[in-house]
């Protein structure tokens, strides 16, 4: 408990109470009064106003369209399981100017919808909710299927062998076990989207801002910190809010749940009902996920003269002017290098706090838990802006440290860690723990026997998210990253910054890279665990 | 530095956490790069010059290596955000920089940075080879390391295939024979598009801009958040643009786009695929400062020197797109072969960008977004 205590007081509670406190007290003085006037003024509640119901929207459509998805990756076996995991995973690391462009191509001027229908969809809303989805169905899937394809099936069947329709033994069966990974998902994609920053502004226009825009261009815009800390302290309230919501449900459907191993739940679809649910689910994957995905990759082979390897070619020679100092190619070792030491820290951290909160149900701690979940919720900019004036002296002068990086990225991560973790851990039986405890194990040998192999999957799940990451972070990265070693992401954005057909060409490339490096790291990740699983049970 | 917390509650608080990490912080500092990130006081002069600058810096490794050569000092870079951002981050961590010397503070960002304080003066050596134009600050807590040209540019196949003469002046963009042409950037979310504003204003005068910018929206013109979506998204003359089907064939960008253009051309084009409007251009003046609070003040002079140097100087255009300020520095073949010399463009004093950037702002935000 003390060392994720330790980890999140100093580098998000106090960073973020600084860079508070900093707009708020001016010369001495408390500036309570800028409460009423910032939050009386129209562009700001419009902006709340916009921030809520687009980040409500995003999470039911995604609920929605993403649910049954976690159903077929959980419950069905087929060919390519793995790797279609692995591919609906890659939003997730995906620079988020590169999914705008992509986004563009599809719903924008010329684009798929435009060509078919002449329907466009960019500066709409509709391309920030889609693109919302495309980003936070991994979510869902992993975090929900997680511990559906655990559930035992036999007690869904023994409800319909006692008579039970098929939607009431779901709805009375399996719906209230699912319930608290649910409403985990929910929670995040909530807060994810809440907080969304670039697609908003790519998909968006000048038209939409939300919290985070806004908190962005009073702090580095404007430089007008008060403006910035009422609005953070908005967020946080916001925030904090949904969060006491979520921990009220989640709490009162909690129960010791009866868990197997994935492989005996998962079969091949049978009949009609459920072969058109994995189409369905296929087809929708596809044009929401593989589609966008692939604008990118075409874009990556078409050169000037035709299709070509010219643009993947030109990242193994150096720069023509000697801009960046390596082989762009190096950048994929760098990311690497990141993504491993961030996904240690969030696991080591959120290990250690879910298995805290798994024992005692103080009130104290499930305060923490919710404490946990805030950096997700909480603007980048002010965490960073917070590091810059309190992580300044030494022994902790870590502004110019490398090792800012993994830490700024694994802050995000440790809340999926604890989330993914959280609902398994709880759902293991106290009594075998008991049982064990009576045998004579030591807490310690207990945990290892009982709950470890329990919770090996979400573990492994948790390490997916938190590589994720770390992988696609870009705010802290770009900021820490030498420029001797950029990573994979901040290439990309140094690439578009300039003009230059090889430079565009060259992120295409390096974005296709990135792709093939996440969906390959996850498989691995998948293999650890398949290749452990015998005897588990 | 906050007010509230000691540095004793930091020492503590930094054990705590020591101690809790165990694994994963002994890992880090094993590694030679946490070393030599903390500052050593009380040694002798550490050997490390830290500069913190914006995204788009960049210098090639010979020239870095040469004046460490010269000096002793090693260069290290931090990179803070753009240059915005940059600024505030600097001004934000006043008396406790994160590094010894800062550069990429503007024209349009001087006088924030000026006015908290953030740079000590320091007379550079060979600040003399630079014109009294560029050198704004009377006390020398800047120094003058380059300056560009935010430009219209055209692609110039469009009106080529048009057998239209591309616009030279902000008057001609105005006309109706480039209607639905020109995509520019939100003043408030990008540099070139407030340097496009200020252009304007310049040209136009304090009380005339908005007219003008009547005109302009009348005229069709399109307004994107950032340069990355107005070059590479809807201007037609760029990689990005053709590929994205953009259908604007003039965009805000800077007078050293199209050299750039021809040098990450694929194959490399023997001219230019896109130009210059070179009477729609915008001066921008980027300055370096000795850090208020520098560790290693002497490292941070001799940088400061070494980047008015003739070798730094003829370095940069390359490297950044940006032209020398030292009158002995050459451009490089690239920019006399495939550039234009701006003979008058617009500009406008720090202080008075500083007083009226956001009034102006706002009032363009309701004149052309609504």
């Amino acid at each position: 408990m003390a060392a994720p205590v330790v980890f999140f007081a100093l580098f998000f509670a106090w960073p973020v109470v600084s860079i508070v406190e900093r707009g708020l007290r001016v010369d001495g003085a408390w500036q309570f009064g800028r409460f009423g006037e910032t939050l009386s003024r129209p562009e700001i509640l419009d902006v709340l106003w916009f921030t809520c119901w687009q980040a409500l929207a995003s999470t039911g459509l995604t609920l929605l369209i993403a649910l049954p998805g976690a159903y077929v990756f959980a419950r069905f076996d087929f060919r390519g399981k793995g790797l279609l995991r692995a591919v609906v995973t890659i939003p997730f690391v995906m620079p988020t100017v590169m999914v705008g462009t992509a986004f563009l191509a599809l719903v924008g001027r010329g684009g798929l919808l435009d060509g078919l229908w002449g329907v466009r969809l960019d500066g709409t809303v509709w391309a920030i909710l889609i693109a919302h989805v495309f980003f936070n169905y991994a979510v869902v899937v992993r975090t929900v299927g997680g511990l559906w394809a655990q559930l035992d099936p036999r007690q869904e069947e023994a409800a319909r062998v006692l008579g039970a329709s098929r939607w009431r033994a779901w709805r009375t069966v399996t719906l209230p076990a699912l319930a608290p990974s649910v409403a985990a998902a929910a929670l995040m994609v909530f807060l994810f989207t809440a907080s969304s920053f670039a697609v908003v502004q790519i998909l968006g226009g000048s038209t939409y801002s939300t919290l985070e825009t806004e908190i962005y261009r009073q702090t580095v815009v404007r430089f007008d910190l008060t403006t910035a800390a009422v609005l953070t302290m908005v967020q946080f309230v916001a925030v904090g809010l949904v969060l006491a919501v979520h921990a009220r449900i989640v709490r009162r459907r909690e129960t010791a749940l009866r868990l197997v191993a994935p492989e005996e739940t998962a079969r091949r679809p049978r009949g009609a009902g459920q072969w058109a649910l994995f189409v369905v689910v296929l087809v929708s994957v596809a044009l929401l996920i593989v589609l966008p995905l692939g604008v990118l990759v075409e874009r990556s082979f078409a050169t000037s003269h035709g299709y070509g390897l010219d643009y993947y070619r030109a990242l193994q020679t150096p720069d023509p002017s000697g801009t960046f100092l390596v082989p762009l190619l190096d950048t994929i070792g760098n990311s690497l290098r990141y993504a491993v030491v961030a996904t240690l820290i969030a696991l080591v951290i959120g290990g250690l706090a879910a298995a805290a909160l798994t024992r005692r149900a103080g009130r104290l701690v499930r305060g923490f838990d919710a404490l946990l979940m805030l950096p997700l919720g909480v603007s980048a900019v002010t965490v960073g802006f917070g590091f810059l004036i309190t992580l300044d002296e030494p022994p902790f002068d870590l502004r110019a440290s490398w090792i800012l990086v993994p830490l700024a990225q694994a802050l995000v991560g440790v809340p999926f860690v604890v989330r993914t973790m959280l609902p398994v851990l709880r759902a293991v039986d106290d009594r075998l723990r008991e049982a064990a405890a009576v045998l004579g194990a030591s807490p310690w040998r207990a945990w290892r026997e009982v709950d470890l192999p329990l919770v090996r999957r979400a573990l492994l799940i948790a390490a997916g998210f938190a590589f994720a990451v770390s992988l696609g972070e870009f705010g802290a990265t770009v900021f820490i990253a030498r420029p001797d070693s950029p990573t994979l992401t901040v290439a990309v954005a140094r690439l578009l910054g300039r003009p230059g057909e090889l430079n565009y060409g060259q992120a295409m490339a390096l974005s296709t890279i990135l792709m093939v490096v996440c969906a390959v790291s996850l498989l691995l990740l998948e293999r650890l665990r398949t290749e452990r699983t015998s005897g588990e049970f | 530095m906050s007010t509230t917390i000691s540095s004793s509650t930091k020492r503590m608080a930094a054990a705590a956490l020591v101690a809790a990490l165990g694994v994963t912080t002994l890992a880090a500092c094993g590694t030679e790069d946490v070393r030599d990130a903390a500052g050593k006081t009380g040694a002798p002069a550490p050997k490390t010059v830290t500069l913190v600058s914006h995204d788009s810096f960049n210098a090639s490794k010979e020239v870095l290596a040469e004046f460490t050569k010269e000096t002793g000092f090693k260069v290290k870079v931090l990179k803070a955000g753009d240059a915005g951002e940059a600024v505030n981050k600097e001004i934000l961590t006043k008396g406790s920089p994160q590094g010894d010397v800062f550069f990429g503070v503007d024209n349009t960002l001087l006088s924030r940075a000026l006015d908290n304080g953030i740079f000590v003066p320091y007379e550079a050596k060979g600040v003399d080879r630079v014109p009294a134009t560029y050198r704004l600050d009377k006390e020398n807590r800047v120094t003058p390391i380059d300056s560009g040209d935010i430009c219209v540019n055209y692609d110039k196949k469009y009106f080529a295939d048009k057998k239209l003469a591309p616009p030279v002046t902000f008057d001609d963009l105005a006309k109706p024979a480039y209607k639905d042409l020109l995509v520019v950037e939100n003043p408030e979310r990008s540099s070139p598009g407030l340097g496009f504003l200020l252009g304007t204003a310049a040209k136009y005068g304090d009380e005339g801009w908005q007219d003008y910018w009547t005109k302009l929206k009348a005229n069709g013109v399109k307004t994107v958040d950032s340069w990355e979506l107005a070059y590479n998204q809807e201007f037609s003359g760029s990689a990005g643009g053709k590929q994205a089907k953009g259908d604007r064939p003039l965009v805000v960008s800077y007078a050293s786009s199209p050299p750039v253009e021809v040098l990450y051309g694929e194959p490399q084009p023997k001219v230019a695929p896109t130009g210059v409007s070179t009477g729609t251009c915008f001066r921008q003046i980027e300055f370096a400062g000795l850090l208020n609070g520098a560790k290693n003040p002497e490292g941070g002079k001799a940088l400061i020197d070494f980047l008015i140097s003739k070798k730094f100087q003829e370095d940069m255009p390359l490297q950044m797109f940006v032209n020398p300020v030292a009158k002995d520095a050459a451009l490089p073949e690239l920019f006399t072969k495939h550039g234009v010399v701006v003979e008058q463009p617009e500009t406008m004093a720090p202080e008075k960008i500083a007083e009226k950037r956001d009034p102006w702002i706002q009032q363009w935000s309701s004149l052309v977004l609504k």
